[in-house]
């Protein structure tokens, strides 16, 4: 079991979550989570286990069915709603960048929203491209303009724009060619020593898990089988946890050599 | 050639219908524009009004146009003059392109992209002006370029109502069993509608993403 962290430590916490279609089919049951501050946590799990689910949750592009869901101690129906989701830097794999906006704009967008002087925001995004690694001539560019890496980095980029608490990432990484993503990986993980966000993570990938995450929680058919730290994960004997690690082979002992 | 004759020597009278017939199809698009895309986006938003709304245009186009001017005939204020008539009968034809295309245009946004505006905070107003319209604009102009390019046609049965247009000519040339008369109406509205289409089909692609 883990020490339980005192709630002022806690950025989101999930008490008893349910998530239910209309059709009454249960795609999350009774979640319990807590996501420490400044921590990376990892969902990890198949397709349909409920991890992405348990994001959109979070920034209430779903609504729990039942239980309590509280950030930054909090009930998420207790903010306001576009509030919440500004302080949320939000990442998805398809990227969702705008097509007809230039990078600037795409970057830009939550600070200027959010009515920055227009000086303000264009400041913010020259910062922003130099955290993220592209080159300040960028800005100018539309996303078709950009290769798959460049455009997850503005992705990124997006999502740090307000200097959100707390960031969501759903596969960020997942359409990438391999050596983009061991390079964006290790640039994550960089960013995240400098900036200690509350991260949480999605990726049906062990390796990215155990590379990226603080603690990782792997879910199945809505249901959160096992908590553990990569340390603990690679040595459990959880029949779930073992189940995974067989399935990505071997040479997971040098995990973290790179 | 006779029919070229015929044009020359009543020039200011075809100028005169072409003007007419112009009038009432860009005073009908702009009625549709102004109601049609409004529903359009109305029905994205309310799901439940989707099947009444794009039924109810629908059912309006399948009445004939002859049909429908009969219709709207004793209806107040607007029966009382044939140009009204015709302009509200113009309109409710173009309604089904225009709610249809901007409905479809913005429904066909990349919903990933929408999901990523949502989730970082923007409110549905943002949404729809910064992203969704953007998006659709050229399948929305595609509607209004439609809309236009059948009002060129059916305004000519306008004249059968005694709105005027290039029907005139039309139904002159049909009574008087004169080829000339026919075409001295016909082929000026044949060169409306495809300027028409040459000219927003410019603009759809312009505005078209990528």
């Amino acid at each position: 079991m883990h020490d339980a962290a005192p709630p002022r430590d806690l950025a989101i916490e999930f008490r008893n979550v349910a998530y239910r279609l209309e059709n009454g089919r249960e795609l999350l049951c009774d979640l319990n989570l807590q996501v420490r501050r400044g921590e990376t946590l990892v969902l990890l799990g198949r397709s349909g286990s409920g991890k992405t689910t348990t994001l959109k949750l979070i920034n209430r592009l779903l609504d729990a069915s039942g239980g309590d869901l509280l950030v930054e101690g909090k009930p998420v129906r207790g903010w306001d709603v576009i509030r919440l989701r500004r302080m949320i830097g939000y990442v998805i794999q398809e990227v969702g960048l705008f097509p007809h906006f230039t990078v600037e704009r795409n970057i830009g967008l939550v600070p200027s929203i959010d009515n920055w002087p227009p000086e303000r925001v264009r400041k913010r995004v020259q910062e922003l491209l130099k955290v993220v690694g592209l080159d300040p001539e960028v800005a100018s560019r539309h996303p078709r303009e950009l290769s798959g890496g460049q455009r997850q980095r503005v992705g990124v980029a997006r999502a740090l724009a307000a200097d959100p608490p707390i960031l969501l990432m759903d596969e960020p990484f997942g359409a990438l060619d391999p050596i983009t993503r061991a390079e964006l990986q290790r640039e994550f993980l960089d960013l995240q020593r400098r900036l200690q966000k509350t991260v949480v993570f999605v990726t049906h990938d062990l390796r990215e898990a155990l590379l990226l995450g603080t603690r990782i929680a792997l879910m199945e058919t809505g249901r959160l089988i096992s908590l553990l730290t990569p340390e603990e994960f690679v040595r459990s004997s959880e029949p779930m946890v073992t189940a995974y690690l067989e399935a990505f082979g071997t040479d997971l002992h040098d995990w973290r050599t790179h | 050639m006779q029919t070229w004759q015929f044009i020359v020597q009543n020039y200011t009278q075809v100028l005169e219908l072409t003007f007419e017939h112009l009038w009432l199809v860009l005073v009908s698009t702009a009625l549709a524009v102004v109601v049609g895309i409004p529903l359009g986006i109305l029905i994205t938003r309310r799901p439940l009004l989707n099947k009444p709304v794009l039924g109810l245009a629908n059912v309006i186009q399948t009445i004939p146009s002859l049909a429908l001017f009969g219709i709207l005939l004793p209806a107040p204020w607007i029966g009382a003059r044939a140009d009204r008539l015709a302009i509200l009968a113009l309109t409710l034809y173009a309604l089904l392109p225009m709610i249809r295309n901007t409905y479809v245009g913005i429904k066909s946004v990349d919903r990933a992209i929408i999901e990523a505006g949502r989730g970082m905070g923007m409110t549905d107003h943002q949404l729809l002006w910064q992203v969704e319209l953007p998006l659709s604009l050229g399948v929305i102009v595609a509607g209004v370029r439609v809309a236009t390019v059948i009002s060129v046609g059916l305004a000519t049965i306008a004249a059968a109502i005694g709105a005027g247009g290039l029907g005139e000519y039309i139904f002159r040339g049909l009574a008087m069993v004169n080829n000339q008369v026919i075409l001295a109406g016909a082929i000026p509205a044949a060169l409306l509608a495809l300027a028409a289409d040459f000219g927003l089909g410019w603009l759809e692609k312009s505005l078209s993403p990528r």
